[in-house]
């Protein structure tokens, strides 16, 4: 009957525990672990000659320079823009606000380099979009935003939304009564905003402050897109340029600089804690959602403007994409006789790589989404019901690969998997199965924080009354808590599959013939100077975005709020 | 069916003793209330019996198996007990039917067997025809009753009830109340209720654990509770008990004493090893008190205010020769006296509580 002790329950308990602390660790502290100690040693050998040389070399403080000043370029105008919708949507009585905020996220869930081409076809001599309204700059003029500018304009669009997100997340958790002791003490909104809101918003600010700041600076797809055809590398292009022009003989070198860039992303989370510390924030729990201000004259003013901004970020750029993808040549303007889809033919049909290219994608981002559920339900399971020291340090550890940019887990992966694997005596380097391990380490916890907001929605009596039953772990897993965190779990695989099929910083690195991705694809096509056939393919992108984003709403009355970004 | 026994049982969370030195036996096919204000460790200790939380010191025994201790600890999973919860935790995923049956699947029960005894456990609790639904298609009392179905199908050894009553309203409670003094005369297996509810405790239970601070203050039948509560703190908890200094002259032999109350002798049932000491607390009742002519003996008290309660009043006083003691009792309409009048009190009957003074 009773089985003192319950040495099979324990074993089963362990045993998975230990599993997934293993994996956990192999994703996120090895690679780094790795690239830290080449870093120190390269090759093996304690030495300083690549780290002197690299930090000799102009090209590195350039490269730093421009990306210090896109970075923090870029973060101030996203903070700006980010600031300024998260209050006009959170806290006044402006309509549509679902609508607007699936507008005005979107750029966030695109392929980077593809919003920067969309970008670079609303301005310059080329683009179809200003020719077809007879405002295009003459021939031979520069495109404007082939420059620092430029990077900062599009690098700001596309990361306002972090800033909105987090700005929004805390906006929902401020306790109502603070705000009405404020105006029953007779202060105006305004009043109340510059002094009981916004103070109190400084943590959830500062965090999306640095999170944009770190996604700035690790972004390669717009300074590639933007900075490379007029020489103004940034880190990230450089490493690429540093490795594709030598390969794995510069590993050394660009170890140094991926530590160099990870160095000043940890900076700039670091300061974030520091200028926090020593200030309580506290607030009592949030009671009922807060009283929306109400604008009266002034509502449709801001509504009109949120929606021209949308349209600016968002329509524009995207009209002139795709204006782009229908003509046969660069520079030919858009009339009904040029207009055609040849260019769409030739991605879809005729383009054995892009073809590949799809189906590694899909498979990737298919992968990466399904195994990291696999592992994050259980892990979640771990992190909210059981929480001890090991547990809090495998949460934390979770984050880094994709807090820092994504050439450092890219190089460091390359470290890890460029010889051969013990015992199986088979190397990664130049497969398919290093960009997905990168994709799982990067994009793991994009599926954990989901699921761990389905668990904390979830009442534990429900998994104990299965463990009252008789039921051990595994089946408790699979009969009772599975099907209960099923869609936060669906949101997370949404998520990552998004973002993977977008990506392009990792797969930069790590591509080999015949494991191309879409966005190396569109990259190659980019520059190349196949903009058409590359707008082609980006709308191709873009459609597949939305259509999964659309799609997702539908699961959306199930999901703990605040888990699809797009969704108000 | 087994008995639970809990020895010496200790829970601390940090520098809190949530169970602090906690004993008491439950036999086989009895019906325990543990009874104590929110905070009290009623929840603790459910907790340890049920295994979610180890066990500091002590030890818990179901039956003759030692399942909780300091060198043991059988997981919930393996206790054979069922829990009804608080919040019923049924899982919305699954039917009715599903529910009920989860507890048969996990042990490998199959087939008809499997079905047979849901069906039997549904029509137990009145439930035959719901098998299908879905819980969120059922109003709170059906949950409750599917809850319980779903602890016994499995034929526990022990069932741990946790506060069932206390999402339902009013009217459904008196019904489920009933239901489950029915369902433990039919099934007659050993039942825990944790409850703060008093007037739950006592139409329900064999015996009542009434707890405090982590400790255990009185294990008793309900009126042996009401009637002689072994401490202050249970005489004030049960039936809002009013504790008062007296001073005990004799002891006879038939239970009762003399004691001095302000001045007023007074007889009083006193346990049998009661020793005429002096000093010691007793525990009067508001149907013990009653309003005297003003000439009579008794003792001299004045009027705080007076409540309304349907037929009586609730009068509030306090005693002249100590103005921070209170008293309550009921008086019949009409009644007419003012906030300050002065009135004379008999006392008919009290329990010396058999404790040291002062505790």
């Amino acid at each position: 009957m009773i089985d003192a002790g319950g040495l099979r329950e324990r074993v089963e308990d362990s045993a998975l525990l230990w599993a997934l602390v293993v994996v956990v660790a192999v994703l996120s502290v090895l690679p780094l672990a790795r690239l830290l100690l080449e870093g120190i040693a390269p090759a093996g050998h304690l030495s300083a000659d690549a780290l002197l040389r690299v930090l000799r070399t102009s090209s590195t403080w350039t490269a730093t320079q421009h990306s210090l000043v896109t970075a923090f370029g870029g973060t101030l105008l996203a903070v700006i823009v980010g600031t300024l919708v998260a209050l006009a949507v959170s806290l006044t009585d402006i309509r549509g606000a679902n609508a607007f905020v699936f507008c005005f996220v979107a750029p966030l869930l695109l392929a980077a380099q593809v919003v920067a081409l969309a970008w670079l076809q609303v301005f310059g001599p080329s683009s179809t979009l200003l020719k077809l309204i007879g405002i295009a700059p003459p021939m031979g003029s520069r495109n404007p935003l082939y420059s620092a500018g430029g990077i900062i304009l599009v690098l700001g669009v596309q990361y306002a939304p972090l800033v909105f997100l987090t700005l929004r997340a805390g906006l929902r958790s401020l306790p109502q009564e603070l705000i009405e002791a404020g105006l029953a003490g007779g202060a105006g909104p305004m009043k109340v905003l510059r002094t009981i809101i916004l103070p109190l918003m400084t943590p959830p600010l500062l965090a999306g402050v640095a999170l944009c700041f770190v996604s700035c600076l690790g972004n390669f797809g717009i300074p590639a897109v933007l900075g490379i055809p007029g020489n103004y590398l940034v880190l990230p292009t450089l490493i690429y340029q540093r490795l594709a022009g030598l390969g794995p003989g510069a590993l050394s070198e660009v170890a140094v600089l991926s530590v160099l860039i990870g160095a000043i992303a940890v900076i700039g989370i670091v300061s974030q804690d520091l200028l926090l510390r020593g200030r309580d924030f506290r607030t009592t729990s949030a009671s009922a959602v807060a009283q929306r201000f109400e604008l009266r004259r002034w509502r449709l003013p801001v509504e009109a403007a949120l929606w021209t901004l949308t349209v600016l970020v968002l329509v524009v750029p995207l009209i002139a994409l795709i204006l782009t993808a229908l003509v046969p040549a660069v520079g030919v303007p858009l009339t009904l006789n040029s207009a055609t889809i040849d260019n769409f033919r030739y991605v879809l049909l005729e383009h054995a790589a892009t073809r590949r290219a799809f189906r590694n994608s899909f498979g990737l981002s298919a992968a990466a989404a399904i195994a990291i559920v696999l592992i994050a339900t259980p892990l979640a399971y771990f992190l909210v019901w059981r929480r001890n020291r090991l547990l809090r340090l495998v949460n934390l550890v979770t984050e880094v690969p994709y807090a820092l940019p994504g050439v450092v887990l890219a190089i460091a992966a390359i470290l890890v998997f460029l010889k051969p694997l013990p015992l199986l005596g088979v190397s990664l380097y130049n497969t398919i199965w290093i960009i997905l391990f990168c994709y799982l380490a990067r994009f793991l916890v994009l599926g954990l924080r989901p699921i761990i907001s389905g668990y904390h929605q979830l009442d534990r009596t429900l998994e104990e009354a299965s463990q009252i039953a008789g039921a051990r772990l595994l089946r408790r897993l699979r009969t009772i808590i599975v099907p209960l965190v099923a869609p936060a779990a669906a949101a997370g695989a949404l998520l990552i599959f998004l973002t993977a099929f977008n990506e392009l910083t990792v797969s930069a690195l790590l591509w080999s013939t015949g494991t191309e991705t879409l966005g190396v694809v569109f990259f190659s096509f980019q520059q190349g100077g196949d903009s058409t056939y590359a707008a082609a393919l980006g709308v191709l992108t873009v459609m597949v975005s939305f259509g999964l984003m659309l799609a997702t709403l539908a699961l959306a009355h199930r999901l703990p709020r605040g888990v699809l970004p797009w969704r108000d | 069916m087994a008995r639970l026994t809990v020895e010496r049982l200790a829970k601390s969370f940090g520098a809190f003793r949530a169970l602090d030195d906690v004993s008491l036996q439950v036999d086989d096919g009895e019906f325990v209330a543990i009874l104590g204000p929110s905070g009290c460790g009623k929840t603790t200790l459910l907790r340890q019996v049920a295994g979610f939380d180890k066990a500091d010191g002590g030890r818990i025994l179901i039956g003759d198996s030692v399942v909780s201790s300091a060198a043991t600890h059988v997981p919930p999973e393996r206790r054979r007990i069922g829990i009804v919860f608080q919040s019923y935790a049924l899982w919305p995923h699954m039917s009715v039917a599903e529910n009920v049956a989860y507890g048969l699947t996990v042990t490998g029960v199959k087939g008809a067997e499997r079905s047979r005894r849901v069906d039997a456990a549904l029509n137990l609790v009145d439930l035959h025809g719901y098998a299908q639904r879905s819980p969120a298609m059922l109003s709170g009392g059906q949950r409750q009753r599917v809850a319980l179905a779903r602890c016994l199908v499995t034929e526990p050894a022990l069932v741990l009830l946790d506060e069932p009553l206390a999402n339902l309203d009013v009217h459904l409670r008196a019904a489920m109340e009933n239901e489950f003094a029915r369902f433990h005369e039919r099934t007659g297996t050993t039942m825990v209720y944790i409850t703060h509810d008093q007037a739950e405790a006592m139409a329900l239970a064999d015996r009542i654990a009434v707890m405090d601070n982590g400790r255990l203050l009185q294990l008793a039948a309900p009126s042996q509770l009401y009637r002689e509560p072994a401490t202050a703190t249970v005489a004030r908890f049960v039936g809002h008990g009013m504790v008062l200094p007296v001073s005990i002259r004799s002891v006879a032999a038939d239970g009762t004493c003399a004691a001095d109350l302000y001045g007023h002798v007074v007889r009083l049932r006193c346990a049998p090893t009661q020793k005429a000491n002096g000093e010691a607390q007793v525990c009067l009742r508001a149907g013990d008190l009653t309003i005297v002519a003003p000439t009579a003996a008794g003792v001299a008290a004045r009027v705080d205010r007076a409540v309304y309660q349907g037929g009586f009043f609730r009068l509030e006083a306090h005693i002249d020769a100590a103005p921070d003691q209170s008293l309550h009792l009921a008086v019949p309409e009409p009644f007419t006296l003012a906030p300050g009048a002065a009135i004379r009190l008999d006392v008919a009957d009290g329990w010396i509580i058999p404790e040291a003074i002062g505790n």
